[in-house]
């Protein structure tokens, strides 16, 4: 090949790879958008919100990524100017714990309560056996109550 | 005996949720706090042609860092506040002119009065971002050691600068 020929191959194919890494840049600022919160409008992500604040966030965020900083450097980034309330899944740490635990230690007591009451349930429905003297009559009872025509066979 | 626990949870839940009612959600600390002031060099709004401001040039003072702009209706009422009670307790108080045009900050301090010594400008934010700001006006105090001790959210109003800006000054003083 060619020299001219490798450049042409080179400048035809340039702008396909870096759209690609444009692509790939614009998914990873779109992924950390979604996972900061806007320090304003404090129930949104900074992805959703339309506060100027957001806005400068996700330039930041940009700016960042294309300096070729890593995701996790650009959390630690606003987490260290606005604190980990920034992030929006909040970390585990000895503050939080109760926050994270909460819904779970709920579903335990609840299920033990669950447990608890069915049973206590089934023990009330579930009584002792016949014995075998009561065994005997009612079977006798039975085998009587088949010979002799009860009111409902009588026309 | 059958209602005791119930209540109880009722109870324990109504005291939850009540204290998490009377809880401002934007009350949230500065991640500043006891942490060195950001590094920042800026032009300054108002001053000889070519002047900057540092934190680094301010080290060795106590001094307070007001975040502001002329959009900001909150900083317009502070503005007259911040004059009349910096100069009654001789403070150094600096400003951050945040996201606003020159222009119009310049013609804001000549009709309420410019309570700073010198008011940095920070077109883009991007200083504002360094200092965690959320939304203007918030105030900072800044130790000699340059480190930020104190940061109020909102308007300063005499009571704010008095009971709870002051104190941090000359306890750090």
């Amino acid at each position: 090949m060619k020299p001219w020929s490798l450049a042409l191959c080179a400048a035809l194919l340039s702008p396909g790879v870096f759209a690609a890494q444009d692509l790939e840049l614009e998914a990873r600022e779109a992924a950390l958008a979604a996972r900061l919160r806007c320090v304003v409008c404090q129930n949104q992500t900074v992805a959703e919100s339309q506060a100027p604040i957001a806005k400068d966030m996700r330039k930041e965020i940009a700016v960042q990524l294309a300096q070729g900083r890593s995701d996790a450097e650009v959390v630690a980034f606003f987490e260290q100017r606005y604190g980990s309330f920034v992030r929006y899944a909040p970390p585990w740490k000895p503050s939080t714990w109760v926050l994270w635990c909460a819904p779970f230690v709920v579903l335990l007591g609840g299920l033990l309560l669950l447990w608890r009451t069915l049973r206590r349930r089934h023990q009330s429905v579930a009584r002792p056996g016949l014995s075998p003297q009561e065994r005997a009559r009612a079977q006798a009872w039975l085998e009587n109550r088949q010979d002799t025509p009860t009111p409902e066979d009588r026309p | 005996m059958r209602f005791v626990i119930p209540l109880a949870v009722f109870l324990g839940l109504a005291v939850m949720l009540g204290l998490g009612l009377q809880r401002d959600p934007r009350a949230l600390e500065s991640a500043l706090l006891q942490q060195p002031v950001p590094v920042f060099d800026l032009p300054v709004l108002q001053g000889p042609e070519g002047a900057r401001l540092t934190p680094q040039a301010l080290q060795g003072q106590v001094w307070l860092l007001n975040v502001w702009a002329s959009w900001c209706a909150p900083c317009r009422q502070e503005l007259p506040i911040l004059v009349e009670m910096s100069r009654k307790d001789g403070v150094a108080l600096y400003g951050l002119n945040y996201k606003d045009q020159p222009a119009k900050a310049q013609a804001l301090l000549r009709v309420a009065g410019n309570p700073y010594v010198a008011s940095a400008v920070d077109a883009d934010g991007r200083v504002g971002m360094d200092f965690g700001i959320h939304a203007v006006p918030e105030t900072f105090v800044i130790d000699a050691q340059g480190r930020v001790r104190y940061r109020h959210l909102g308007p300063v109003t005499p009571e704010v600068w008095n009971d709870k800006l002051m104190p941090v000054v000359r306890a750090v003083q």
